[in-house]
């Protein structure tokens, strides 16, 4: 038996059943990131010095996370993310007109820009790999790189996901019939919703960890 | 019901060969009974370890046939475990995922729930999860031995088991999450024509708060055990104070962590989860309270705001775990004033499932005495942690047998009670046979005792101080020396309430295959959809030959001036008639 709003909105609640469960979802990501932000905030309030000691060769007291993290490498993988997001949309704007070859298009920048944002992350990390600070070296790294880790793993699900629709998921749009084309439609806009979190989670993490 | 193609697994059951049947299947009812079935396993097991604990404080050192005495190690290795899978793979898989997966959908009239194949995917998450728990008993030194509350900083320096432990928690939280997302659809988009939120039977209330408990207070957690596993792969030291000893020396590690901050995010799971525990037994009672008094729900409405407001309030109440911390009395007084106001729901819907027996012609079958028994034994628990709610109280009672009296009687003869109800009531749509009435009420009474047995005298074992989680049960403590004698008392009480279960047990398999078969479809004479307009036992996928249309409310039973004493959801009366009918719908 079919399940009843799949694709069109119950009329009464206004949204379909994937919508729905995306942003509950997302609700319980806020909690997850709420809870690790909220642990931060914990530990930084308790430390007698932040970021603390670091080895620069010899052991200094850092006094600020620009002596440690690269605010420019950061700033500019923020701007991808906003550009990632920014075409994101537009590949689900060209679904809702119809535009399939730009949505190949817009996808796939999608999926790069992705994919440039881990490198950049990876260069960050290889850099302090090189200094041998680790995330055990002290509480202010910890948080760095498990925070920042953590929103690699939920950018590499994105990626995996928008892969997908770019691939083997056009073949529902490819079907042709107008219902069909409106799911696919949704998932896009779904998947869109998750993306602009993910989004939106960095947007949290790079003031918090790089620049107060 | 929309266009489309037609799944071709509809109601073609028969066709699919086993494991696409039974164990990869989308069917709600089919996830519904492998979550049942696995959960009580998993129930029964946590009993087993329980009982080996047990013998071991009753006669310490004495040896356990075939295993040996029990050792320091295993002991708290069977503690720690105990917890977490009564808790994690018992008792939220029977109470969510098996009586939520089953009922809910056919309750609100819904042909499956909104995301079949995450429905399967949840119960292999918590299946794996519960593998990777069990095989933590064969990984070097054994299991978590931290207790089901895994406190660093001993559980960061804790060994291999306790990273198993966590492991498996990430499966299963995963599973949860999955499970509260889709409950939370299915309640809200597939409801049934008519079927208002005001309409909803209780339990699928219930379930709805339950739902978003497990959805917003499992995922801190979740964050909490990352913390704790780069803890202890990493070498971070979130959880680490500064200047650590551990019996091997000076801990190499940065330190400047906070054991504290692991309570705080722990308990602000683990107090939403006592809800996770109590809600939707309190849901399975109210049906069958209704059902078998053969009168409306006393104070529906009431007992939905309160089941509301609780699931809101849960969320600020954690601390009250963490009073001895030293966290601030400023604090202590905040948590105290929101745990004093949260037992007012909670005595609200017992109130008001007592109100409901009065002047109700009372049908005496298991499932109902099990309801009942459950409301005295859920007042006891209930009562006892008022004590644990304040501050002066609760230090001195704290991290005593007092403390497992008491939430053993809210989970062991409040929630399991209620669970077993639930077996008994609906056993019957789901096989098309009843269980036999005399093994149920031996199985009743014979646990009532037993529990009482081996519960009551702990709250007498902590009143002096006796703490938990020893070994050898107080023996070596001059203060325990008055109340020592107890521990025989438990013990053996255990092994009764185990020898007990096995008239359920037999009853159990006994009556899939021979149990006398129903005689209609509404075995019980029900008001709400799942008995009066889905058809006993079940179809295959889909649930309804048609899809009902809802009327009324759920619990219209003795409507003055209709001709039976019960009115399903889906038969239209016009409530408007008589007075005393208004007033039930009101």
């Amino acid at each position: 038996m079919q399940i009843p709003y799949e694709v069109k909105a119950r009329p009464d609640t206004g949204v379909n059943n994937a919508k729905l469960g995306i942003w509950l979802f997302l609700a319980s990501e806020v909690m997850l990131f709420g809870g690790l932000f909220a642990a931060y905030v914990f530990l930084r309030i308790g430390a007698d010095a932040w970021p603390g000691m670091m080895m620069y060769g010899e052991e200094t007291m850092a006094e600020r996370a620009d002596q440690i993290l690269n605010v420019p490498l950061a700033f500019v993988n923020t701007m991808i993310l906003i550009a990632s997001s920014v075409t994101m949309v537009m590949a689900w704007a060209s679904l809702k007109m119809d535009r399939f070859d730009r949505y190949k298009l817009y996808m796939g920048l999608t999926i790069l820009l992705a994919l440039g944002f881990l490198v950049v992350k990876g260069f960050e990390y290889g850099d302090k790999f090189d200094h041998h600070w680790y995330a055990s070296t002290n509480n202010f790294l910890g948080v760095y790189f498990v925070l920042t880790g953590l929103h690699a793993i939920h950018v590499t699900g994105g990626i995996l996901v928008n892969a997908y629709f770019w691939g083997p998921g056009t073949k529902m749009w490819k079907r042709g019939t107008a219902r069909d084309k409106a799911h696919f439609t949704n998932r896009i806009e779904v998947a869109g919703l998750y993306w602009h979190f993910v989004d939106l989670v960095w947007i949290f993490l790079f003031p918090t960890i790089y620049l107060i | 019901m929309e266009e489309g193609h037609s799944h071709s697994d509809a109601h073609s059951a028969h066709k699919e060969g086993f494991w696409r049947r039974y164990w990869f299947s989308t069917d709600h009812k089919v996830i519904g009974l492998q979550y049942g079935f696995t959960a009580l396993l998993f129930l029964l097991f946590g009993f087993g370890l329980m009982l080996l604990m047990r013998w071991q404080l009753a006669s310490p050192g004495v040896e356990i046939p075939l295993l040996g005495a029990l050792t320091p190690e295993m002991y708290n290795q069977f503690g720690a475990m105990h917890g977490t899978i009564m808790v994690f793979l018992g008792i939220v898989p029977l109470a969510v995922g098996a009586f939520g997966n089953y009922v809910v959908p056919l309750q609100i009239g819904a042909p499956d729930m909104a995301f079949p194949r995450l429905n399967m995917a949840s119960y292999h998450f918590y299946f794996w999860g519960g593998v990777v728990m069990l095989s933590s008993f064969f990984v070097p030194e054994g299991a978590a031995k931290a207790g089901w509350t895994s406190y660093p900083p001993l559980a960061d320096i804790e060994t291999m088991g306790q990273t198993m432990w966590l492991w498996g928690m990430v499966l299963l939280i995963t599973s949860s999450l999955l499970g509260a997302v889709n409950f939370i659809v299915t309640i809200i988009q597939l409801r049934a024509e008519g079927m208002t939120f005001f309409r909803l039977p209780f339990f699928v209330w219930a379930q709805f708060i339950t739902a978003f408990l497990l959805l917003l207070a499992f995922p801190p957690l979740e964050a909490a055990g990352f913390l704790q596993l780069a803890d202890r792969l990493l070498d971070t030291s979130f959880f680490l104070p500064s200047g650590l000893v551990t019996a091997d020396g000076p801990l190499e590690v940065a330190g400047g962590g906070s054991p504290l901050l692991w309570q705080h995010l722990f308990w602000f799971l683990a107090h939403p989860e006592v809800y996770v525990l109590i809600l939707p037994a309190m849901g399975i009672v109210s049906e069958i309270l209704a059902n078998n008094t053969r009168k409306p729900l006393w104070g529906y409405r009431l007992m939905v705001w309160s089941v509301i407001f609780l699931g809101f309030f849960s969320f600020i109440v954690w601390a009250h775990h963490m009073f001895i911390t030293g966290m601030g009395t400023t604090i202590s007084a905040f948590f105290q004033i929101t745990t004093m106001i949260i037992s007012i729901p909670s005595v609200v819907i017992l109130s008001a499932l007592m109100i409901t027996l009065f002047g109700g012609s009372i049908r005496f079958n298991t499932a109902m005495w099990f309801a009942l028994g459950f409301l005295p034994m859920f007042g006891i628990g209930g009562l006892t942690g008022l004590p644990l709610g304040l501050a002066p109280t609760d230090i001195p009672l704290h991290d005593t047998y007092y403390v497992i009296g008491h939430f053993h009687y809210v989970v062991a003869p409040g929630t399991i009670f209620a669970l077993f109800a639930g077996i008994y009531y609906w056993f019957p749509k789901v096989t098309g046979r009843t269980m036999n009435e005399t093994l149920g009420r031996i199985h009743f009474w014979g646990s009532l005792v037993a529990m009482n047995g081996i519960f009551f005298p702990m709250l007498i074992q902590g009143m002096p101080g006796v703490s938990r989680r020893l070994f050898d049960g107080g023996l070596t403590y001059s203060f325990a020396e008055g109340v020592m004698h107890y521990n025989v008392v438990m013990s053996v009480s255990a092994f009764i309430l185990l020898l007990f279960q096995l008239p359920f047990i037999i009853n159990f398999f006994m009556s899939i295959k021979r149990g006398k078969k129903v005689e209609k479809s509404n075995h019980w004479e029900s008001t709400t959809l799942e008995w009066s307009a889905a058809p006993t036992p079940p179809i295959g996928h889909g649930n309804f030959a048609t899809i009902p249309t809802v009327y009324h409310g759920p619990y219209e039973y003795s409507v003055p001036g209709y001709e039976s004493d019960y009115c399903p959801q889906e038969v239209p009366i016009d409530l408007s008639t008589s007075d005393t009918a208004k007033s039930v719908e009101s």
